[in-house]
């Protein structure tokens, strides 16, 4: 069958077959709320934001990998997910140093838009304040690690549009980071092609044009799904 | 009903949500109507009094000053307001708590030797730098806090929306771009 | 290799064998306390009193007693000497031919052995784990021929079906139902995989397996491969267990050498080869999608599932992944039918479990029990209690992701559903006994810390819920935390629980969680009272001395 019919939050939707319950939900208006998923790269179900509940199973599934099928009944903002997901933000806020006021993407950072919009006024847990470094060794890009949330979309980015595999993730659990070839300065990789596909991927200010100040770091997204969009269906529509 | 007793209060912080208060300009006549300013940097008042019933809170909790003053005003004032980033996420003054808790000599260190042009030396007479914490907390870390206003500064107009829901005897409830950190 | 060529070799070994057989136990918790040369001086100590032709010293796996190692056992006087030194050796040969010793002794009647069943350990402490032929004189590799040239495929994933095992790697999952939705997947090509990843504080169970009984884990790998249709199998192994990772070696080479394993196995058609890949520490790698990611040279992260490994594993083909334990309990289901496994256990849980014994406890140790047997039997029959006959309080299983459970009820059953109904699990079978000098809130936080350190990062409940939750517990155990933070703490362990993305975040409150159900009053005892009337009373930050 080409097509599942699928209920979500009481409206009866459609969806092509294969379709993830995130695209389909989209597709028919409805938001989820998502960071680590970006459109044009694969999906990983990292951040947790996504989850949703699926009639007949007590697990919560992220919506960015789950498929729908035929029948599927799914409440995408219960009382239940709205608590979870402020926790989940206040997690990330409290982790490393979001320090808005002075943040480059202030005013066009995913994390905070969606603290607003899921109504999180103020972090329950004490905040971590670890001490992470900026990466200034490239001549035109930076990496802060203090706002990083770890998504990894800059790493899908640059191995799957960009084919640079310059970025990957090192370390264990909340030392997590992100690195450039091995653990090298992102001035001397050999790898990385100065594209800024990554700078244009990051949901907050953590990968950044050098110069930007606070608030200046707007980016256009619809870019890398223009390009993955030209790649995969050959059509080259702005 | 009395006129609501209204206090502000600036704890660790640039002064800008207090600026930001002035700048509710015309709004401002209309709130002395119905209030009375009983402590605020603008007020000449030593000591905070009794019986506050709402004190809007600027700054984070970064020593012992603050530290003494917030329990005093916790335990006289029945609603507090954490006002403006600092006092909600710790934001600015918070930053130095990457140096580490038991860091107090670095961050003076760094304020007042390495990074000064000239007279580089540590204050050293009691009283002039009040005992810094080991960490700089957002004041809901310290003591209980009813409502929040988020911003840095939070806008007038922000303000003024909660002002409005205090006045009219509401909890004050923001939400979308009123919530907006930074 | 033939049935035939297989019986020759039983033969020859067991024509070989002499009088007098002194088992030394060679496995890695003995050897740690020289039991290398312990074996070293009883085989020079024959030599010099001239009894080679008698008595024949042979290194084997794990005798179970970890406690009282080094281990020497002879055989047939069925005497247990404990603690031995390689200076009393002589002594040992001296009793042989009639003399007295007085070295000290254990007694192999005692309820810590005579309480055991040994299905998966039962070559272990038996056999030379270095010798094949020691194994195919214990009916070695007959189940895999039994299977290869009488059953089809589908009547061996049968078999497994109507034994009832379970997974022993923690969920217990029907291994049967695994192994026919494999064997049903498409797909030209099709892996195994042993998870060797055993990692849980306190567990040595597949551990003690591998080094004392390999080959009985690559039959049952080869029979799987033969019941789903793979050809090649991975055992995933950590890079701690050198010993395993040798003997396995060894094992793997001595199989392919005599034509048990690679180009068709018994003179079929059948072809499987097993590799090893070397774990490099992360505790995560034993959740099997992070566990296939690494085989595959990549970070070991875990993925949300489905697709499940039986549909899309290793290279997107269908893959099988067993633990150790559940792959060396094939051939004894090969061998003696699928309805003698099914009589041992209870309803649900069939066979036996080995338990890792650790903690405040008499007897440490390996022990091999039927399903179902009470904890009370296993901590005070079999383990002899708390040393020093102090009460006990509570014992943990499940490694890290499991639970405590209190004294009171130590009369419940081990199974996989009575360990769950009382927040615990049943896990690889690690089992940390606590007396009442234990404080619960400490091991809570120990067991925490323990999962936000392995936590591999990936998803945010599991790497900073786990971080906070650890921030909390620290707090209440430093006496400045409210019922506020309590709370707070709470509400972390059912967000993480529920929001992880594997199940190493899904888990890791159970520690918090079960301690709070039957200990909260610990908890409570280091409560602050509330600053403030009505308020949240978070502890106060604490201003740094001379800091003028």
């Amino acid at each position: 069958m080409a097509a599942k019919t699928l209920t979500v939050d009481g409206r009866q939707i459609s969806a092509e077959n294969h379709t993830t319950i995130l695209q389909a939900a989209t597709d028919a208006g409805i938001k989820i709320p998502t960071l680590c998923h970006l459109d044009g790269v694969y999906d990983v179900g990292a951040c947790r934001l996504c989850l949703v509940e699926v009639k007949g199973t007590t697990k919560l599934l992220s919506a960015c990998t789950t498929r729908v099928y035929e029948g599927m009944e799914v409440t995408t903002n219960s009382e239940r997910l709205q608590k979870y997901r402020r926790m989940t933000l206040e997690l990330l806020f409290a982790e490393r140093n979001h320090t808005c006021a002075v943040c480059v993407a202030n005013g066009h950072c995913e994390l905070q838009a969606l603290a607003c919009e899921l109504g999180m006024d103020h972090v329950r847990y004490d905040y971590c304040s670890p001490k992470w470094g900026v990466d200034a060794t490239h001549p035109f890009l930076g990496m802060d690690h203090n706002r990083c949330i770890l998504c990894t979309r800059c790493v899908r980015t640059c191995w799957h549009i960009e084919g640079a595999g310059t970025k990957n993730v090192a370390g264990r659990g909340t030392k997590s980071y992100i690195i450039n070839d091995l653990n090298e300065p992102w001035g001397e990789s050999e790898t990385c092609t100065s594209c800024a596909k990554c700078v244009l991927s990051c949901p907050t200010g953590a990968l950044f044009h050098k110069g930007a100040t606070v608030g200046e770091m707007e980016r256009d997204r619809s870019k890398l799904a223009f390009i993955v969009n030209a790649r995969e269906k050959k059509q080259w529509v702005v | 009903m009395g006129r609501l007793k209204l206090a502000t209060v600036w704890f660790g912080g640039c002064a800008g949500c207090h600026m930001s208060f002035l700048d509710l300009d015309e709004f401002l006549i209309e709130v002395a109507g119905q209030i009375d300013l009983v402590y605020s940097p603008i007020v000449d008042c030593k000591e905070y009094p009794e019986g506050v019933d709402v004190a809007l809170l600027e700054g984070a909790i970064c020593n012992e000053d603050n530290l003494e003053l917030l329990h005093k005003i916790r335990a006289r004032t029945k609603v507090l307001v954490s006002f403006g980033d600092c006092a909600v996420t710790g934001n600015v003054p918070a930053i130095r708590n990457q140096l580490g808790p038991d860091n107090t000599t670095n961050v003076l260190q760094c304020a007042y030797i390495d990074n000064a042009q000239e007279n580089r030396r540590l204050p050293t007479h009691d009283g002039i730098v009040p005992a810094l914490l080991a960490r700089v907390v957002p004041v809901h870390e310290v003591v209980p806090v009813e409502h929040y206003l988020p911003g840095c500064p939070p806008p007038a107009d922000r303000i003024k929306a909660v002002l409005t829901q205090i006045l009219a005897g509401k909890p004050p409830h923001l939400e979308g771009a009123q919530l907006k950190f930074g | 290799m033939t049935l035939l060529d297989l019986e020759q070799i039983k033969d020859k070994e067991i024509a070989g064998r002499k009088k007098i057989v002194l088992r030394c136990c060679l496995a890695a918790g003995c050897t740690s306390s020289d039991s290398k040369n312990v074996k070293a001086r009883l085989d020079q100590a024959v030599v010099a009193a001239g009894l080679q032709d008698q008595v024949e010293v042979r290194g084997v796996g794990c005798m179970k007693l970890c406690c009282d190692g080094p281990l020497v056992q002879v055989d047939p006087a069925n005497t247990l000497y404990i603690k031995v030194t390689a200076d009393s050796t002589p002594s040992i040969i001296a009793a042989l031919s009639g003399g007295k010793s007085d070295l000290p002794q254990g007694d192999p009647q005692a309820a810590f052995f005579t309480k055991q069943l040994s299905i998966v350990l039962a070559n272990s402490g038996v056999i030379d784990p270095e010798r094949i032929e020691d194994y195919i004189a214990a009916d070695g590799y007959l189940a895999l021929h039994h299977a290869l040239t009488e059953m089809e495929p589908r009547g061996v994933v049968e078999a497994v079906v109507q034994s009832g095992l379970r997974g022993r790697g923690g969920a217990g999952f029907p291994t049967g139902l695994k192994w026919s939705t494999v064997a049903k997947s498409p797909g030209a090509k099709k892996y195994i995989i042993c998870n060797a990843d055993e990692g849980d504080p306190g567990a040595f169970m597949d551990r003690s397996v591998l080094e004392s009984d390999p080959h009985a884990v690559l039959e049952g790998m080869a029979v799987a491969a033969y019941a789903v249709g793979a050809d090649q199998g991975f055992i995933y192994v950590r890079a701690e267990y050198p010993l395993a990772i040798s003997r396995l070696q060894i094992a793997i080479k001595q199989a392919k050498r005599i034509g048990l394993l690679g180009m068709g196995v018994f003179e079929s058609p059948f072809n499987f080869n097993i590799d090893l890949r070397i774990g490099a520490g992360a505790f995560v790698c034993g959740e099997e999608t992070a566990l296939m990611a690494s085989v595959e040279g990549k970070r070991g992260t875990p993925r949300p599932r489905p697709p499940f490994p039986a549909e899309r594993g290793l290279w997107d083909c269908p893959t099988l992944i067993n633990n150790v334990e559940t792959f060396a309990n094939i051939p004894a289901i090969m061998r003696r039918g699928a309805e003698w496994f099914a009589s041992i256990g209870t309803e649900k849980s069939k066979g036996t479990k080995v338990f890792a014994l650790a903690g405040k406890i008499k007897n440490t140790g390996l022990i091999e029990v039927p399903m179902g047997t009470p904890l009370r039997t296993i901590v005070e029959e079999m383990g002899g209690g708390a040393p020093g006959g102090g009460a006990i309080k509570a014992v943990q299983t499940g490694g890290p992701s499991g639970g405590c459970i209190p004294a009171q009820h130590l009369d419940t059953p081990v199974d996989y559903e009575s360990l769950t109904k009382l927040g615990s699990i049943m896990g690889s079978g690690g089992m940390i006994v606590m007396d009442e000098t234990t404080n619960m809130v400490d091991v809570a936080r120990y067991f925490l810390e323990f999962c936000m350190d392995e936590s591999c990062g990936k998803c945010v409940p599991c790497r900073t819920g786990t971080v906070q939750m650890h921030h909390f517990l620290e707090k209440i155990l430093a006496k400045k935390a409210t019922a506020r933070d309590l709370t707070h703490l709470e509400e972390l362990c059912d967000m993480v629980r529920n929001t992880s993305l594997c199940g190493l975040g899904q888990n890791a409150p159970n520690p918090v969680q079960s301690t709070l159900r039957f200990f909260r009053h610990e908890y409570d005892a280091l409560l602050q009272p509330e600053l403030h009337s009505g308020g949240n009373g978070v502890a106060q930050p604490q201003p740094l001395a001379g800091a003028k």
